[in-house]
This record gives structure tokens, sequence and C-alpha cells, in this order.
């Protein structure tokens, strides 16, 4: 009969608005009870597979339970036990980026010799994909990929290129981010210490037993001052699915972008010298 | 390869009766093309017609699934040795009626000089012969309506040409050197300040300039250009004594689906023509491409058709690893198989809910439809890190394994969720009154004039055409699974809308068996492979892609770049249909045509 179609889709959105007001109603006084407080207050909800009824939710005061795999921008790893950048500069990362958006200035020591360590080190946010290349061919898990997404700045340039210590997080910030990779990586380096270890028995005991103690005073070590200018820069200490919530503190912070202000601007304005040597040179 | 170099001077000389087909048009293939993992045939440019049309009517190769072109110009490989021509345009021709593999047919093209079109036999070659020549500078004697359609009038060069150069130039190719150890960041836009980056042709004058609108054909019925056309519907306007005029909608229009233009020669209400005209999201994907390294190509082909990376990542790994012999894994091949189908999923249900969209049923139906891709989108976030960008696959198999309980939620979804909501979109749109009076009838073009016009995918088999690449030439394992292809007589909207509900039907079959018979293992068959270089030679390669055939074309030179990167792009060349469909119709059902092909942008443009 005429209209025994539209009246079923009718009926079909009712149900919907039903089955909405329904899910809506059955967690007074909220939905989101048991959700991951995040930071700054707002609610992390993890929807789950069986989800029915009411599926959005109240972005940016409700946020997603990000997944561990989720990627967004790269970031680097400091070794806190070792108190140094666990980057040796071996420019691998920069070589795979697709959009070529890695840029690394290689240390050099008091005789101008280069050691592996980077001096600079830019990720340019607005042209990276996201595609997770440097952190999947890092040989030395220095890179990885950071859940932090809300990046909005009013200028693209320079606050969206992120330079060495904009881009250093400790590595705990990484052990809480992506709990199951660094559980697994930690395993894979303990696997191969055993091995290391078990290859090296022959060498005198005492050596090891060194090095061990060693390790350990090394823990005892501050964090470095990069780090401390990461967890205390504006925005960048949300949490991220129970990461490590930094207070954050605003003294310094202008100090901070200014002088990295004036940095950049000197890299800019020495680019822009080359830029026109080579153009006034007739290549 | 080193018989090649041997054979090449054979190019230069007439006819050999040792090449296939030169028994029945003599003197038309006049060498091979071999190496690597694709044979080819050279064929002579003048008998270049001939044989299509023998090919088409006798050996029922009736799919022109490709063309495209070759620079050999930079080529750094031995099988070009002794070959003085520049370009080469190539032909990959397939058989809806038997299945199975392609003919590859290259002609070799000296610089300045025409091919003759295959719109004559194929009409389908139309916007792939506008895109040669828009990109390559190749003219097509014969063609119908030869224009540029990415790039606009005033752009100088031809952007594919090997010497070519983009702003911003840095270097010919990946990675640049400048980036590690020593030089500081440098700010694109200071080496090359804005208003010095564009150049027009010579002669040319940006501000005397206007859209030409003539291009539009006066009428396009299918009659005009000479295909079956009996059933076609071609409204007559009526007794009204009215004048065409040419409507312009969009590139701003919602009803096209992203920036698109549809330029409409109307007459009352009725279209008479239509062309499409694109290119505003044009950033020469084929290009960048070929700088990259091969590897560097899998996330930028997320970025084609964006609804299904996944299928994207598979078919270019698929070409690279026919290209460079990969084997691939067992478990690797069964996860590649289920995100193929849950992006089909994904993909059908968004092009439902949108040619709902299109049809006025504006924005509720069509969150119906896409409130379960949320949750494959989650799906793929858990396993690959992004909802939309996925960059999965690798050559080889798939970059990581699933992660821990994915697959129960997996399951949970296609044995649960799925079922319940095909279901009741199917309730919702089958029966509804409004859907019934304008996809009935609306939209009708033949099968075979389909196929003539080289569309393919779900809007080939609404038309009752069972092709289906799973089926006709199976890639990965989909010949294990056991799965319908489903098909409808009718090849008008409704159908449209129908079969693709069907397809996902079929698609939830398929991962419910891949879900049961995954097995463990390993996932990936190679490892830290940024260097690689696979050996000299060509492939085509071709999935059934949500949107229809998804083909890469690539030639390797045995460096670290892909010397040729094309992508034939489903959603562009269906494109060519709306023109012959829409006509005959309302002007407001050109709009629902298009929906009904469904397209995505930044694959039409690339
Ligand atoms: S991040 Fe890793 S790949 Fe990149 S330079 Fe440092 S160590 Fe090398
Ligand atoms: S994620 Fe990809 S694009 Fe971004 S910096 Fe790493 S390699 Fe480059």
């Amino acid at each position: 009969m005429f209209g025994t179609g539209l009246l079923k889709g009718l009926g079909i959105t009712l149900k919907h608005a039903l089955d909405t007001f329904a899910d809506d109603r059955k967690h007074v006084p909220s939905r989101y009870q048991d959700s991951v407080k995040g930071g700054n207050g707002r609610r992390v909800i993890e929807q789950p597979i069986t989800q029915e009824g009411l599926l959005t939710i109240q972005y940016p005061e409700e946020r997603r339970l990000l997944p561990e795999r989720f990627r967004y921008i790269p970031m680097l790893i400091w070794d806190t036990q070792a108190n140094e950048d666990k980057c040796t500069a071996c420019g691998i990362c920069a070589k795979v980026c697709p959009p070529q958006c890695i840029w690394i200035v290689r240390d050099m020591d008091a005789n101008g010799k280069p050691v592996a360590r980077p001096a600079e080190f830019y990720i340019d946010a607005a042209v990276c994909m996201s595609c997770s290349f440097c952190v999947e061919f890092c040989p030395f898990d220095a890179i990885k990929m950071n859940h932090d997404f809300e990046l909005a700045v009013y200028d693209r340039y320079p606050q969206l290129v992120y330079d060495k210590a904009e881009l250093t997080v400790p590595v705990e910030y990484y052990a809480a981010l992506w709990p199951t990779q660094w559980a697994a990586e930690e395993e894979a380096k303990r696997q191969k210490e055993a091995e290391d270890k078990a290859k090296a028995e022959a060498k005198a005991k005492a050596d090891a037993e060194k090095a061990a103690k060693a390790a350990s005073a090394a823990a005892a070590k501050p964090a470095p001052a990069a780090v401390e200018a990461k967890a205390s820069a504006p925005g960048e200490a949300v949490a991220s699915n129970g990461g490590v919530v930094v207070a954050s503190a605003d003294g310094g912070a202008t100090d901070e972008a200014a002088a990295k202000k004036a940095r950049l601007d000197e890299l800019k304005r020495k680019a822009a010298e080359t830029a026109k040597k080579r153009k006034d040179g007739g290549a | 390869m080193t018989e090649l170099v041997a054979e090449a001077p054979v190019v230069e000389q007439t006819a050999d009766a040792a090449y296939p087909y030169n028994n029945v048009v003599p003197g038309a293939v006049i060498g091979r093309w071999a190496e690597g993992s694709d044979p080819a045939l050279v064929v002579a440019p003048d008998k270049l017609i001939a044989l299509l049309t023998h090919l088409r009517d006798q050996e029922s190769y009736d799919f022109l699934s490709s063309v495209t072109c070759v620079d050999y110009s930079a080529y750094a490989g031995k099988a070009r040795a002794g070959i003085k021509e520049r370009f080469d345009t190539v032909y990959h021709l397939y058989s809806t009626q038997k299945g199975g593999g392609h003919i590859n047919l290259h002609v070799r093209v000296p610089e300045g000089d025409s091919v003759p079109s295959a719109t004559s036999v194929y009409p389908g070659a139309n916007l792939q012969e506008c895109e040669v020549y828009d990109l390559y500078g190749i003219k097509f004697e014969g063609h119908p309506n030869l224009r540029r359609v990415l790039l606009w009038e005033g752009f100088n060069g031809y952007p594919m040409r090997k010497d070519w150069k983009e702003a911003y130039f840095e270097e010919e190719n990946k990675p640049f050197k400048n980036r590690h150890p020593a030089e500081g960041y440098f700010w694109h836009e200071d080496k090359l300040p804005w208003g010095s980056n564009s150049t027009y042709p010579e002669g040319w004058d940006p501000e005397s300039w206007q859209t030409p609108i003539s291009y539009v054909p006066v009428s396009q019925a299918p009659e005009g250009l000479g295909y079956d056309s009996e059933k076609s519907n071609v409204g007559a306007v009526g007794e009204l004594d009215t004048q065409s005029i040419v409507v312009n909608l969009g590139p701003h229009h919602p009803s096209t689906h992203g920036v698109f233009r549809m330029l409409a020669r109307i007459e009352g209400e009725t279209v008479l023509a239509l062309e499409p005209e694109m290119g505003y999201l044009h950033r020469n994907h084929e290009k960048i491409g070929e700088r990259n390294t091969w590897l560097m190509n899998m996330p930028f082909t997320d970025r084609l058709d964006y609804i299904n990376s996944m299928s994207n990542n598979l078919g270019y790994a698929l070409a690279i690893e026919k290209l460079a012999n990969i084997e691939v894994p067992e478990r690797a091949n069964y996860i590649r198989i289920i995100m193929a189908e849950l992006t089909r999923v994904v993909n059908h249900m968004w092009s439902i809910g949108f040619i709902l969209n299109d049809l006025g049923a504006l924005q509720t139906p069509a969150l119906y439809a896409i409130e379960e891709r949320e949750m494959i989108l989650d799906l793929f976030e858990a396993v690959s890190g992004s909802r939309l960008m996925c960059n999965y696959m690798r050559f080889g198999g798939v970059v990581r394994d699933l992660p821990a309980g994915w697959l129960e939620k997996a399951k949970y979804m296609v044995d649960t969720r799925l079922p319940n909501v095909l279901d009741e979109l199917d309730r919702l749109i089958t029966g509804n009154e409004i859907m019934m009076a304008r996809g009935r009838g609306v939209g009708y073009l033949s099968a075979k004039d389909l196929i003539a016009l080289s569309v393919s995918g779900p809007m080939i088999r609404a038309a009752g055409v069972p092709y289906d690449i799973r089926k006709a030439q199976p890639y990965c394992i989909y010949d294990r699974f056991d799965f319908d292809i489903p098909t409808l007589p009718e090849s008008d909207i409704f159908a449209r809308y129908y079969i693709r509900l069907l397809e996902a039907r079929e698609s939830v079959k398929i991962l419910k068996q891949a879900l049961r018979d995954i097995p463990g293992g390993e996932f990936l068959s190679t490892r830290d492979k940024y260097t690689f270089r696979p050996t000299e030679g060509e492939a085509y390669v071709r999935v059934e892609a949500p949107k229809g055939e998804l083909g890469f074309y690539v030639v390797s030179d045995n460096k670290a770049n892909p010397y040729r990167y094309h992508v034939r792009a489903p959603s562009f060349i269906n494109l060519n249909a709306l023109g012959p469909m829409s006509v005959g119709y309302k002007i407001a059902d050109a709009v629902v045509v298009l929906g009904a092909i469904d397209i995505v942008l930044g694959e039409v443009d690339r």
C-alpha cells in the first residue's frame, strides 16, 4: 500500500530517537560516570563496541579514549636513566620521511668532530603527514608518536616548526602513552641483554657488576632542562590517556617562546641569505 | 632483460609474423616490451585503431581499463636502449566476458607527434586521453573534446614530463640532501617568494582570459556518440519553444561531493549535455609519487580515496609485490582481506547515506548510515593508529599485527552489529516511496554503454554485468572464500543504491569466513626496506576497490624511486558516464546521478 514504506522509515527514526533517549537516561546523572578523568577536568570517554543509542560525545568537554597506536606528531625520547637524547643523529628518519619535514643538525664536540647526538632537530608539524615512518625505521627507539592532537596555533611559522626542546619528552611519558609497545621493547631489550650476558659469561663477572652499579647511579640523576621546558610549555601539559599529567606553570613560558622565535628568526635569516647567494651565484 | 637489448632493433623493422595478431591485422604489432612481469606489445600507431577494433569485436576485450603515458627521456634501465621515441602511450585491455588478465599495448610516440584516439572504439578513453594530453602534452587525433581536465588553460607546461619542475623544486628525487646532517631548517617561501612561482604559456594573458563553455557539447544523447541506446530514455522537451542554456553547478555546490563542477546544457529543465569539470583538488599525486621513494608512496595512496585508504594501500602493495616478486605471509593475506572488506562496508554505507542526501533527505538518514562507519573506523584506528589515513600495508604484508582483543571486537561487529544495521537500512530505504519515485528509471544507461565508457564497480553490477575482479581475476586469497557477485538488471539510481547494500552483505559474508579462518604466524615478510629497489620492469595491478576498479601502473628502472607511477582512479573514469547518464532527465536528477556514481574528489583529481 502506498505510504507503508514511509511509515516504516518513520518508525526507524522514532526508534533511533527513543534508543538515544533511553541510553541517556540509563546513566543518570551521567552516562560517563566511570570514564577516565583527563587533565583540565575533561572526561575521557571509552566507547565499547557494544555501544547502542547515543554514539556521539561532547567534544571538547569530553574526549575519546585514544587507542595506544594512535599517531599524530612524533616526539623525541629523552633517556632519563642515561640522562641523554636517545637520538644519535643518524638521519634515517629524515631520509624516510615522505614529505621530508625532518631536519637534523648533527652536534660537534669541542674539536669540531661530529658526535652521535643532534644539535638541532626540527619537525615541521604543518607538513608532517603522521605516517609514522620515522618511528618505524629509527634503529634506536628514539622517536615515537605522540598522542597530543590539540595543536592549534595562530601562525604556522614558527609555531608549528617544532624544535628539539619542544619535541623532547622523558621516556616515562612514552612508557605511559604506549604501555604495550613499551613493555614489548623492554622485553626485547632484556632478552638481548641476557643473550649478550651469556656470551660475555667468559669475561670477568666483576665487570658486569660494575656496569650495573653505574646504571643505577645514573638513574638517580635529575631530569634535564629540556624535559622541564617541555613539561612547562603551555598547552603541552594535557594528559593523553593516562599519560603523565603535568601541572602547567606559566612562568618562563613567554621567555621561552621569545627565545625560540629569536632562534628561528635567526635561522630563517641565514636560510634567506644562503638562498640569495645561490640565486646570485647564477646556478 | 639482456635479450631485450638484442631485440630492440627489431622494433625499428616493419611487421614481423612472429608477433601475435599480425595475421589478423597485418603490420599492427611491431615489437615486444617484455621485460619484467608484464609482457607488452608495441603497436604501430597507424594500426592501433584496427587492432583495438579487432580485440574488442573478435577477442571480446571489451573493457579499456587504462590509458596512460610514460616519458622515457630520463629512463636509466637497459630495456629502452636504442629506442629514439620519447613517449609511450600505454593501454590495458580486459574482457568482462572472459575475465582473466590483460593485454598491454604500447604505442611509441616521438615528441610533438600525435596518436590516434581510441575513443572511436572505446568511448571510455575520453577522460583518460584528456588527462594524458593535460599532463604530457600528447595530442589524440580524432578525440571529440580534447581539453585540459585537471589543470587549467593557463598552466604553463606539461607537469608529468620528466623535465618539468614544480614551484619550490628542490631535487629530482627524495631523500633531499640538506635535511641531514649539517643544514638548519629553512622556510620554502624564502627560496621562491610568492609571486614568482607562477608562469603562463607564451602569449597567454591571465587578465583577459575567460572560462570557455564552448566545450559543452550541444547534445550528448547516446545516439550521437554511436553506442547502443535503444532503451536510453532520452526525453523530449515538449511543445514549448525553448532555447538551451548552459548552467553551472559548483564548484562549491553541496551536492557535488567536494569541489567539483558540472556544466549542464539544459532546455527547460531537461539536460541535453553535461560536462564534468574537475581538478580543483589536483596536487599532481603522480609527480609527487615519482619524486618519492617506493615506500614513501604508501601514505600518499591514503589520500587518494580517503574513505578507503585500506584498499588503496592494498592496490599499491600488490602492484609492488608483483613488480618485485615479494611473498606475503598467510596471516597478512587474511588481515588484508578483513581490512579491505571492512572498508567496502564503510564506503557503501557512506555512499548510500549520501545518495539519500542528494535526494533531499538531508542529514538524518545519512547519519544513520554512517554511524556504524564510526565504529569501524575505531577498529582501523586501534590497528593502524589512524581512522582515515591508515598507512597500514607494506610490501610483503602489513606493518603491525592485530592488537590484543581486536579480533573479538571485529567479530562482534561483523556477527551482530553489521547485519542489524544493514537490515535496518534496508527497511528504512528500500520500500520508501520517495526513493522509488526518484530512483526508479532515472539515470539509465545500458550495460553495453557503461562498459564501452570504461565504467566499473557497483555501477556495472547494477546494470546486470556480473563482473567483479575478486572473481574474474582473483587476487590475494579471494578465491578461498564463498561469496556471490550480486547483480541487478535495472541500471538506474535505485539499483545503484540497492546493489551497494547487497554488496555490503556479501562483504559481511567474506568477513565472517576470514575472521573464522585467520591463522597465526608472521604478518610481514620483509623488513627495513626503505632502500628498496625493484628490478627493472613494469606492472599493472588492479583491485576491486569499493568504488570500482582501482589500478596501479608502475615502471621501475631499478632505482630507489618509481620511474612511472600511475593511478587508474575509478571515481575519475566512472565520470565518463556522468553526461550520457544525465541526458534526457531533469537537472535535479543529474545531482542524484552524480551521487550514485559515488565519487571522491581526492581520487578524481589526484
Ligand atoms: S630519531 Fe632515530 S632515526 Fe632519527 S636521527 Fe635520531 S636515532 Fe636516527
Ligand atoms: S610521521 Fe611521517 S611525515 Fe611525520 S615526521 Fe615522521 S616520517 Fe615525517
